[in-house]
């Protein structure tokens, strides 16, 4: 039953993966003008020269039909062949991976904190409902919730670098240089965690069972840890794939802030020099990454809960 | 009747800050002019001044007076947030509503397309739309509005399928009245309510993306007087002159967060099903 379930799962991204890579590739194909321009124009400023407009054309095989580009795109993608960038002349998936660790440290960085500050504040705020506690980190997470991150980051800098020097402002030397952009990127999650542990918490609190096991006499201790926080995180669980999509668009603006060479930072200057292969191959790796963890999630989360039918 | 007048009067705090501060930057951008003596363009002091009683906010690399450069982007965050939400709005209920309505077919394709859309993690798909048309505010607004178009769908999709069971649909139906016209009459007019709620929400959202993008160099260019810009500029001489990058960004933090009290409390007093919690 359980193979069948995520056969099916699996089936049902096909269509999905498809269009992304439809979308990823018309990135080239809509804008106004002439790419090959545009893109040399960008990339290496002052050298558009007639003959290597036409050897991009070729080396790119732009002059194709669009169905037989789009086949070469879908095939070059995947066997791991994602072209090559423009302005830095080496392979997209040899940059992608390149970077790629850097942004996954951060990632981790930033769930981390995200799920243990957003946990711990919403089991609180949930055991001592309606008391002070539960006022000021609610009152927290509504502002972690609405923070601009780019904001928060340089905010952070300034205080804890520059005013404290307790962390350095940019660099990714040694776990101190992590803490940082870790905080900037997990703290809307950690917004979003403890307001969902602390309502799916209070309305587990509520159940018959835990009545039940109050008047058998249990110890409130033994109630929260063996009965109401199992069920009460299995939620939490579903959104945590969701809170990865948000650490990888995160890591676009936090690498920025942090001047952290991952692949967000590669990203946004890859679309700001009009380097199309290597945005479209570093959009296309994160979009399938964020498909693929998500489908993970939602697998974990079935396995985890029984109550689940899979059929 | 009863209770929609219970709930007007009973206006909750969140409602009412929300509410307020929303109303205050509005009128700030539209007053702007009146509200600061000086120009966001002009130079009107040394460089770098911190705040004083003369410049509240106190000046930026080139001696403009941050305060009045926060008023005035004021103007560019609450336009990029309501055109932005207008696009996707407007796309999005189409999208939702047709697939809602005639199910089948048309719903799976227009749904399979919008679960694509939503496997662009946060501000992905709007690179996707930067990244083909180029930087610039006016694309930015395309790209945010754009990128909420599947939350649109996906939320009108849902709400018309219990519409469409109701009798007053069965009853237009049997009297004859054409599709179109069902949706545009029938249909829409009783979507509006999470509809507002989803776009109340949303400008708040598409500010603070939109802010996002004029960070990176992908939205408002320079000399514009942007928020995100702002403080993507300050950014460099942060340890030296810390207002010029605080200022613009608590202004975004305060109508954000002024979005999601209104937002909030509006879906707690239109949704019944959320008033009893």
């Amino acid at each position: 039953m359980l193979s069948r379930y995520i056969a099916g799962r699996l089936l049902q991204m096909v269509p999905v993966l498809f269009l992304i890579s439809l979308i990823v590739f018309s990135i080239m194909h809509v804008i106004p003008g002439d790419p090959v321009q545009l893109m040399l124009a960008g990339a290496e400023s002052g050298s558009v020269t007639p003959e290597r407009q036409q050897e991009l054309r070729v080396a790119m095989g732009l002059d194709d039909p669009l169905y037989i580009q789009y086949l070469r795109f879908i095939r070059g993608a995947v066997i791991g062949d994602l072209g090559t960038s423009v302005r830095l002349r080496t392979p997209v998936l040899e940059l992608i991976l390149d970077r790629f660790s850097s942004t996954l440290v951060l990632s981790l960085g930033g769930i981390f904190f995200a799920i243990t500050i957003g946990m711990t504040t919403g089991i609180l705020a949930a055991i001592k409902r309606g008391s002070l506690l539960d006022t000021i980190s609610m009152a927290l997470a509504y502002i972690g919730v609405s923070l601009p991150i780019f904001w928060l980051g340089l905010l952070l800098i300034l205080v804890f670098s520059f005013w404290l020097d307790w962390f350095p402002p940019a660099g990714q030397e040694g776990i101190q240089s992590l803490v940082l952009p870790s905080v900037t990127l997990g703290l809307v999650s950690a917004g979003v965690i403890s307001r969902l542990t602390r309502s799916s918490l209070v309305e587990v609190l509520s159940e018959d069972y835990i009545r039940t096991a109050r008047s058998k006499g249990l110890p409130e201790r033994l109630i929260y840890i063996r009965h109401a926080l199992r069920n009460a995180l299995l939620p939490v669980i579903t959104i945590l794939g969701l809170q990865f999509g948000a650490m990888l668009s995160g890591a676009v603006v936090t690498e920025t802030v942090f001047s952290r060479p991952g692949l967000g930072r590669l990203v946004v200057s890859a679309i700001l020099w009009k380097d199309y292969p290597l945005a479209q191959g570093i959009i296309l790796f994160m979009a399938t990454s964020y498909v693929i963890v998500n489908l993970l999630v939602d697998i974990c989360y079935t396995l985890i809960d029984p109550r689940i039918d899979y059929s | 009747m009863n209770s929609w007048r219970n709930s007007l009067i009973d206006v909750s705090p969140s409602f009412t800050i929300g509410l307020t501060v929303l109303v205050s930057w509005t009128l700030l951008a539209i007053f702007a002019g009146q509200v600061t003596p000086y120009d966001p363009f002009e130079t009107v002091s040394s460089a770098r001044q911190p705040p004083s009683l003369e410049f509240w906010f106190g000046t930026d690399r080139l001696g403009r007076d941050v305060f009045t450069r926060v008023i005035f982007g004021a103007r560019v965050s609450l336009m990029l947030g309501l055109i932005s939400v207008l696009i996707g709005s407007v796309f999005g209920s189409a999208l939702g509503i047709v697939s809602g309505y005639y199910r089948g077919i048309v719903d799976t394709i227009i749904m399979r397309f919008v679960d694509s859309l939503l496997a662009f993690p946060g501000i992905m798909l709007a690179l996707v739309v930067i990244a083909a048309l180029g930087p610039s505010i006016k694309n930015v607004m395309l790209a945010v509005g754009i990128s909420t178009v599947p939350l649109y769908a996906r939320l009108l999709r849902s709400t018309v399928l219990s519409i469409r069971e109701q009798t007053y649909i069965s009853a237009a139906r049997v009297l004859g009245v054409r599709n179109i016209k069902i949706m545009l009459r029938h249909v829409l007019p009783n979507t509006v309510a999470p509809l507002l709620v989803l776009s109340t929400l949303q400008i708040g959202n598409a500010i603070s993306i939109g802010a996002g993008l004029s960070f990176l160099g992908m939205g408002a260019q320079p000399p514009i007087a942007e928020w995100g810009l702002m403080t993507a500029v300050g950014r460099t001489v942060l340890g030296k002159a810390w207002w010029i990058s605080t200022f613009p960004g608590l202004a975004i933090l305060m109508v954000v967060m002024a979005c999601n009290l209104l937002g909030d409390s509006l879906r707690t007093t239109l949704d019944p099903k959320l008033r009893s919690q």
